[in-house]
């Protein structure tokens, strides 16, 4: 996500850098940039005329401070402005009440039930909640099925009536997590279009109910200049409380993220990161500036390797490298806690500058992990502490077992060799990184 | 203006003749058609000249539609051209022209026909892809039970191995319109589905065969990897399957809409586009970029929720309905 709209405003910017100082020839050429990279991105029309003028006003105007160079301070401007079109808070759920009630609305295929599963995953983990998923959506094929085998999946349970009527079963299933002692209330409607009024008039009567703490609609990142109609005709609706963008994982560059809030007052509270169901995270506007500039976003890698990797663990590993004693054992370990953190794509592209290192296409293949981990747990635990004991017929053995040729366990084996002389030359001080 | 008015007329010509699609359309895009067309023809009446404004306002219009800002771009440039070539200054005279350009965009040239492209030797196979949540399933559905009603043999083929619920879906719209759905739980490889599938409608002999593919976001390599394996399993069992590739695209995609066709056309022979849920006030212009940047035309358009509503799409009816306000 962003990355092109990232390359263009570092262009707009690269445009004023040259200059001694801003004028308003110079800084006209880089608006147009600008204004083009912003309306490539499906940011609103309207939110680009705005934001544009304001800019250059800014960067023509009175704030002209004589310590800033030109292209440091346009760069600043347009943080502050993007950081304006967000709007700076980070807006939390509000999970007060037993239980705590969360509505679903939006139009067909924006990622409904998904972000159900998601949610729940995520609130049951992080603010310890005991979620229940109500089935709302009577009308598509098999959504009942699609929530189901989720709830399956993430073992939450799952209220639904079958094909009833959405409004009775909203209220049932409150009915039914007051009485089972569940806390919170994942409800998920069917999609629908805001102009089909006798929908529409469905989810008034869902919101009149069971009064919801939240009513969150959905919105597929990739939407274009239709998304002010969508969320005013839901918001004329219904009292929505916030948005979760879904599928930002894709290359759209989002530019709903940046009219969304500035043009509805509803505020955006997740994104939707991945497919997998842990993939929602907080939506943080400084950090996202801080990606639409290309600055990227350190702190969320932090916080995905706090969330999935084992402290102790890692530091043990640590250790035994300070020493020069990995084994095999600690390598497999290691590759575990990689692949808590989910695909190593979305990491890369938070470093700082990976778009200028060319990193941020970079694909890695989640088998090559599988690979070496299946080849590592074919090994037995005295082989895995002292690899240089497995020969031709341990090594067949192990490549039967893991469904690999003996090829590709001596790729591992040597690569792990090599690394082992790496990590004593560490150890003993004369090694020195090759840049 | 000889060209501008034969088109006019000819566009008109093919509405007078009572013609039941060109209702749906009209219902289907009333929606998106009061928003658009009223501002182009306040447009008109606003100014009485042609001016920068004009322009501005003009190019806000065509953008606001999803038209994709290069192709809007060149349109406004090339517009500007003929303004002042053609000596042009009432807006109203103009507004036949912009319909007449948006029209060249789409055209370019080229002969476009909406025949499927039948394999005479054996079963004709449809592979449809796109990102997630665009309604391939739905319009899978639609366009299954279009063929049943021709009297084709018809075999649909829940390769959708991922979603949760997605094999699910196909199998009730299945029973639904009566048609046979190829399935295998025991199995997460797609493209193991579609040959069990492929070499089914070959023994049994069915017309049509249509694949439902998982959503993919087209920036995912492994997921567009499947995609190419499934792609290319087709051949192996029926020469020159699939016949015909659709992507699917909902109407209310913006600029994404130009990835996705470039994407899946390196992945897949793309021969066509079906553009989804025309029924709400979105405009689906992004169809237009698509055509003038990636060269693959529009196949159908979903005006609604029930089958009829998946209409064959008429670029002259398309334009027609957005702009019938006007004429």
């Amino acid at each position: 996500m962003f990355e092109s709209l990232t390359e263009k405003l570092e262009n707009a910017i690269g445009k004023i850098k040259g200059y001694g100082k801003i004028t308003e020839e110079n800084i006209s050429d880089a608006m147009r940039e600008v204004r083009l990279a912003l309306l490539e991105a499906d940011v609103n029309y309207k939110v680009v005329k705005e934001f544009t003028s304001k800019v250059k006003e800014k960067a023509l105007g009175e704030e002209v401070k004589k310590s800033l160079k030109p292209g440091d301070l346009f760069l600043k401007i347009l943080k502050d402005e993007l950081l304006d079109l967000l709007g700076s808070d980070k807006s939390e759920l509000n999970l007060s009440g037993n239980p705590a009630v969360i509505m679903l609305v939006g139009l067909q295929g924006s990622g409904k039930t998904t972000t159900i599963g998601k949610l729940g995953n995520i609130l049951r983990k992080k603010k310890s909640k005991k979620p229940l998923f109500i089935a709302g959506d009577v009308y598509r094929p098999a959504a009942i099925d699609q929530l189901k085998q989720l709830g399956k999946e993430l073992n939450i349970e799952v209220y639904d009536e079958g094909k009833g009527n959405p409004v009775l079963i909203a209220q049932n299933g409150v009915n039914y997590a007051k009485e089972n002692g569940y806390d919170l209330v994942l409800i998920d409607t069917a999609g629908r279009l805001h102009v089909d009024e006798e929908l529409m008039n469905e989810l008034k009567n869902i919101n009149d109910a069971v009064k919801p703490n939240e009513i969150i609609l959905v919105i597929d990142a990739m939407i274009g200049q239709d998304a002010i109609n969508v969320i005013n005709g839901f918001n004329d609706a219904l009292p929505l409380t916030g948005t979760i963008l879904t599928k930002m994982d894709g290359d759209t560059k989002g530019g709903v993220a940046l009219s969304a809030k500035h043009l509805t007052g509803v505020p955006i509270k997740y994104i939707g990161t991945s497919e997998k169901l842990d993939g929602l995270t907080a939506f943080d506007p400084e950090r996202m500036v801080s990606r639409i500039l290309g600055n990227g976003d350190i702190m969320s890698i932090i916080e995905k390797a706090e969330e999935v990797i084992d402290e102790k663990e890692a530091m043990g590993t640590v250790k035994k490298i300070q020493a020069g004693k990995m084994d095999l054992e600690d390598f497999l370990s290691q590759l575990k806690q990689i692949k808590k953190l989910g695909p190593l794509e979305n990491l890369i592209k938070l470093l700082p500058g990976a778009r200028k290192m060319g990193l941020n296409n970079i694909s890695i293949d989640p088998k090559q992990f599988a690979r070496l981990e299946a080849i590592i747990s074919s090994m037995t635990i005295k082989e895995r502490k002292h690899p240089e004991i497995i020969k031709a017929s341990r090594k067949q053995r192990i490549a039967n077992g893991s469904g690999t040729s003996v090829q590709e366990v001596n790729k591992l084996l040597t690569q792990f060799e090599q690394m082992q002389k790496m990590m004593k030359m560490m150890k003993n001080g004369n090694f020195k990184m090759p840049f | 203006m000889i060209r501008v008015m034969g088109l006019f007329s000819k566009i008109k010509d093919v509405f007078k003749k009572e013609d039941k699609s060109v209702e749906t359309y009209e219902k289907g895009l009333s929606k998106t058609r009061k928003s658009f067309v009223n501002k182009l023809a306040n447009l008109s009446k606003e100014y009485d000249e042609i001016n920068d404004n004009y322009f501005e306002e003009l190019e806000e219009l065509l953008i606001n539609a999803d038209i994709g800002v290069n192709t809007v771009m060149d349109f406004m440039d090339k517009l500007q051209k003929r303004v002042s070539k053609e000596k042009i200054t009432s807006p109203s005279m103009l507004t036949e022209i912009i319909v007449d350009e948006l029209f060249i965009i789409y055209v370019n040239d080229e002969i476009l026909s909406n025949k499927i492209n039948y394999n005479p030797n054996g079963p004709t196979v449809i592979l449809f892809v796109g990102v997630n949540g665009v309604g391939k399933t739905t319009t899978i559905a639609k366009l299954a039970s279009k063929f049943k009603k021709e009297g084709k043999k018809v075999l649909l083929v829940a390769a959708d191995t991922f979603r949760a619920g997605a094999v699910e879906q196909l199998i009730t719209w299945g029973e639904k319109i009566g048609c046979k759905v190829v399935s295998d739980t025991n199995t997460t490889d797609p493209a193991s589905v579609v040959y069990q599938g492929l070499e089914k409608a070959n023994k049994d002999k069915y017309d049509m065969v249509l694949i439902d593919t998982a959503g993919r976001l087209q920036n995912k390599v492994n997921l567009m990897k499947e995609l190419e394996k499934i792609n290319n399993v087709g051949d192996k069992i029926i020469p020159g399957a699939p016949h015909e590739t659709f992507l699917v695209i909902d109407a209310t995609t913006g600029q994404n809409g130009i990835s996705q066709a470039k994407a899946f056309k390196e992945i897949t022979n793309l021969t066509g586009i079906v553009l989804t849920k025309l029924d709400g006030t979105a405009k689906g212009g992004i169809v237009l970029a698509i055509k003038d940047e990636v060269g693959i035309p529009v196949r159908y358009i979903g005006l609604g929720e029930k089958e009829e509503d998946l209409q064959t799409f008429d670029i002259e009816k398309y334009i027609y309905g957005l702009f019938k306000d006007m004429m």
